[in-house]
């Protein structure tokens, strides 16, 4: 056997005979997409045929093109990437019915991508090469070995899912089908989503237990009102390409580091941590990431790690603002030498940790909070005490400046530099010159 | 000139350094902004990137790219490994370079999502069926996630398997401050593929069993088959045993026959220490500082932080174990690492252990207070 002897003209098979049981449906459905390729003069080097596992799974070992056998139900995630690393090439799969249950997710989302890779379903309502258990198409009552008094659930309607999810091409139709070929030729040039849902013969297990028939089989399409022929054509951008064009936002460039530059300097004999306590809202961490900035720009190193709810916009916020003159390799104390109280929230989440401080630390809060029980010096400042009333979001802000203004851990100038960048310079600005007439009250 | 950052953004900046044009990933905490990340650059290096529906899908996408010739990475927390389990097999049996990025958070299930831990370690060298080795690194600092990640990608291209990087939520998401040229870049090889031609099509090879061939991609001017099943080296399933035994014996030798082109490790040797600290990831970070406080009040120790998770660098951890009589290891779990030191201490030198599973992050006086 060598598989890449054959042609491109006379066929696509290699010389390995087929594994399937006479009389399998299988076998039909592979000469026909053999005959489809053969039609089509696919490219073998730029054809792909995308397996997962089971007796469909087999398929790819006897074509003379590129082929992909994966795990259980993920050959279209596989076909995917392909297609998307390789949008010229030509992704065709073959999955089984047992594909379309395990993933049915995959199915859906490739064809509400409009991906455009070939999908055919061999569709003979069971799963052959693991004895003949029912799958998501097994048709109500069908006996197999895991539905011994009749399968109670609905089959998935494969074509109605996928094409009412925006599928480009779907077809439904039997392995009897005479024009199989030509759908075939129809999916893989649609330059979409396609998907061919191709009803079989099971001839090992479940033609055995149902006493099923070709008769059988198109009178249960009939029963089930399954249509059959073209269900859906549709022609949307192909997922490949749409998402290349779609990603490309005119003006980014790649983003490389972000120098801050040192324009103070500050001095530290060991590390100091602001910590603020706020409500979501407050701009609590973009008050701590201005302060972070301010603290590079005097020479320091700084990091900021935050805490807040999984809901993010309700609740505490939590921010700690670690300097140090030397990199900081540990970021996780819980003593702050500096706690700023702003809100009932903060103040909920930092309660216990503010009575176990010493004297060596501060607490900076409002008059709200100017009772709190603490082994650390107490200081009030009164946001309403400014002449103007200040907006909640500007809160962290204010009490950051007016921290850094009491503690002189680094010049307020640069503050006042780093607040004053950005798209709410102006505001922030403003919040910063509040927040140090504030502390110098 | 320093910079204020995080390890997410390092990690993106090498993965597009290191030549990454394929991502594909679902949204997880701490993981996410790595993901975000990777959509905003992608497109601006001609690459993709793509939100999958869940994680198995993401990874699928990640090893079909590969093999269409993409140079393709991931990223995920604890939870989406699990969903990646069966595919992280099938990059190791098909050979496919990829790098994993595993943001650690406390488990196990949803766990902490927003919680420090390392309770990782074990599983992403176990993390699938068949017990076949991986490669692991674990930066210990924002700098290192930028280094790392470029290395993980050259050793996926060397190794043909899939790599992780093992860092954590505090690594993540604190932003910290950096100096610009504290971001090391190493070389990461180009992918070593088939010549036209070459091989008639066969796309692996198991002789001698540590040699690892070049790659046939989709597209390449001969087919290309790939298979999760046991196969012979032109990739068609079999079941006889002499192939399938060279292929899994090929799967392992490839890598434990070269781990000194794995092995990581930073020393911090002092002579005239009778203990030494080791640690890796945000850990690490910890020792240092406890490193340094001891030594400021004159108590001499060691330090080894380990970069390279797996294959374990035995070596390096030797020489430790031969050199000091104690040797403390601290991570953030029950010891998953700390099993490794102690097969290699084999009782003859006294391994201790520093973990914390509350959360929170084993602090420079836990060191000291077992360095005391």
């Amino acid at each position: 056997m060598n598989p890449t002897t054959v042609t491109t003209l006379g066929s696509y098979r290699n010389d390995s005979p087929y594994p399937f049981c006479p009389g399998c449906g299988h076998k039909s459905i592979l000469d026909h997409l053999n005959e489809a390729l053969v039609e089509l003069q696919a490219d073998p080097m730029k054809t792909v045929i995308v397996t997962d596992i089971g007796c469909a799974g087999l398929s790819d070992q006897y074509f003379a093109t590129s082929a992909f056998h994966g795990l259980h139900g993920r050959s279209v995630t596989y076909a995917t990437g392909i297609k998307l690393a390789q949008p010229d090439l030509t992704v065709i799969v073959v999955m089984g019915d047992g594909g379309t249950g395990i993933g049915g997710t995959h199915l859906l989302n490739a064809a509400r991508r409009n991906i455009g890779v070939t999908v055919l379903v061999f569709n003979n309502f069971n799963y052959g090469m693991t004895g003949g258990q029912h799958s998501a198409t097994t048709p109500e009552g069908a006996f197999t070995t895991t539905t011994p008094g009749g399968n109670p659930e609905r089959p998935l309607d494969i074509c109605g899912s996928v094409g009412v999810n925006g599928a480009g091409y779907v077809w439904r139709g039997t392995s009897f089908d005479a024009d199989l070929t030509q759908r075939i030729c129809e999916a893989v040039t649609s330059d979409s989503f396609a998907l061919l849902d191709i009803w079989e013969l099971c001839t090992a297990y479940f033609v055995k237990s149902n006493q099923f028939s070709r008769r059988a089989l198109e009178s249960t399409l009939e029963t089930l009102g399954f249509q059959t022929g073209v269900l859906y054509r549709e022609g949307r951008p192909e997922y490949s390409r749409a998402l290349r064009e779609s990603a490309r936002i005119p003006g980014t460039v790649p983003g490389g580091p972000v120098p801050v530059e040192q324009n103070w300097s500050a001095s530290l004999e060991r590390p100091f941590m602001i910590e603020l306590a706020g409500s979501a809202g407050g701009r609590v961490r973009s008050a701590a990431r201005i302060g972070a900035l301010a603290a590079i720009r005097s020479g320091l190193y700084a990091s900021q790690r935050d805490d807040y709810p999984v809901t993010v916009k309700t609740g505490h916020s939590l921010a700690k603002l670690l300097l140090s003159d030397r990199p900081i390799d540990y970021a996780g104390s819980d003593r702050p030498d500096m706690l700023v109280i702003l809100t009932a929230d903060g103040l909920g989440k930092v309660r216990s940790r503010a009575a176990g401080l010493s004297s060596d630390s501060i607490i900076l809060t409002v008059p709200e909070f100017a009772d709190i029980e603490s082994g650390a010096e107490v200081r009030v400042v009164d946001p309403a005490s400014l002449p103007d009333r200040v907006p909640k979001a500007d809160l962290g802000l204010l009490a950051l400046a007016a921290a850094v203004r009491h503690s002189g851990v680094f010049p307020v100038d640069a503050l006042r530099a780093a607040a004053a960048e950005g798209p709410f310079g102006e505001s922030n600005a403003a919040a910063v010159e509040a927040g140090i007439r504030l502390a110098g009250l | 000139m320093r910079e204020l950052t995080d390890g997410s953004t390092a990690i993106v900046r090498g993965a597009v350094d290191a030549g990454c044009d394929f991502f594909a990933g679902y949204p997880i905490t701490p993981a996410s902004q790595i993901l975000t990340g990777m959509s905003r650059e992608m497109p601006l290096v001609g690459g993709v990137a793509i939100q999958g529906e869940d994680e198995i899908s993401s990874i699928g996408m990640c090893i079909g790219a590969t093999m269409a010739g993409a140079r393709a990475m991931t990223a995920t927390s604890g939870p989406g490994i699990s969903l990646y389990s069966e595919n992280i097999g099938m990059a190791i049996i098909g050979e496919v370079p990829l790098v994993i990025i595993d943001v650690q958070r406390l488990g196990p299930s949803t766990g902490g999502a927003t919680t420090a831990a390392q309770g990782d370690v074990q599983f992403v060298r176990w993390g699938t069926g068949g017990g076949y080795p991986i490669i692991a690194l674990a930066p210990s600092s924002v700098p290192e996630c930028y280094t790392l990640t470029m290395k993980a990608f050259d050793l996926a291209e060397r190794f043909r398997c899939p790599v992780f990087v093992l860092t954590d939520k505090e690594l993540n998401l604190t932003a910290t401050t950096v100096d610009i040229d504290a971001y090391e870049k190493v070389p990461v090889r180009p992918r070593s593929r088939m010549a036209p031609g070459e091989s008639a099509g066969a796309p692996y090879s198991y002789q001698p069993p540590d040699a690892v061939g070049p790659i046939a991609t989709y597209g390449d001017d001969t087919p290309v088959r790939f298979t999760g099943s046991t196969h012979d080296e032109r990739a068609f399933i079999t079941k006889d045993p002499q192939t399938v035994g060279a292929l899994n014996e090929h799967l392992v030798a490839k890598i434990e026959n070269h781990q000194d082109e794995i092995d990581m490790v930073v020393a911090d040797i002092d002579p005239g220490a009778d203990t030494a600290l080791l640690s890796y990831g945000i850990t690490a970070g910890s020792m240092r500082e406890a490193v340094r406080v001891a030594r400021a009040g004159g108590r001499p120790v060691s330090a080894l932080t380990i970069q390279s998770l797996w294959p374990v660098p035995e070596p390096a951890i030797l020489g430790l174990l031969e050199s000091h009589e104690r040797v403390i290891v601290g991570e953030l779990n029950h010891g998953q690492y700390r099993r490794e030191i102690e097969r290699l201490a084999a009782r003859k030198t006294d391994v201790v252990g520093v973990h914390r599973t509350d959360g929170t992050l084993i602090t420079p006086q836990d060191f000291l207070e077992a360095l005391s």
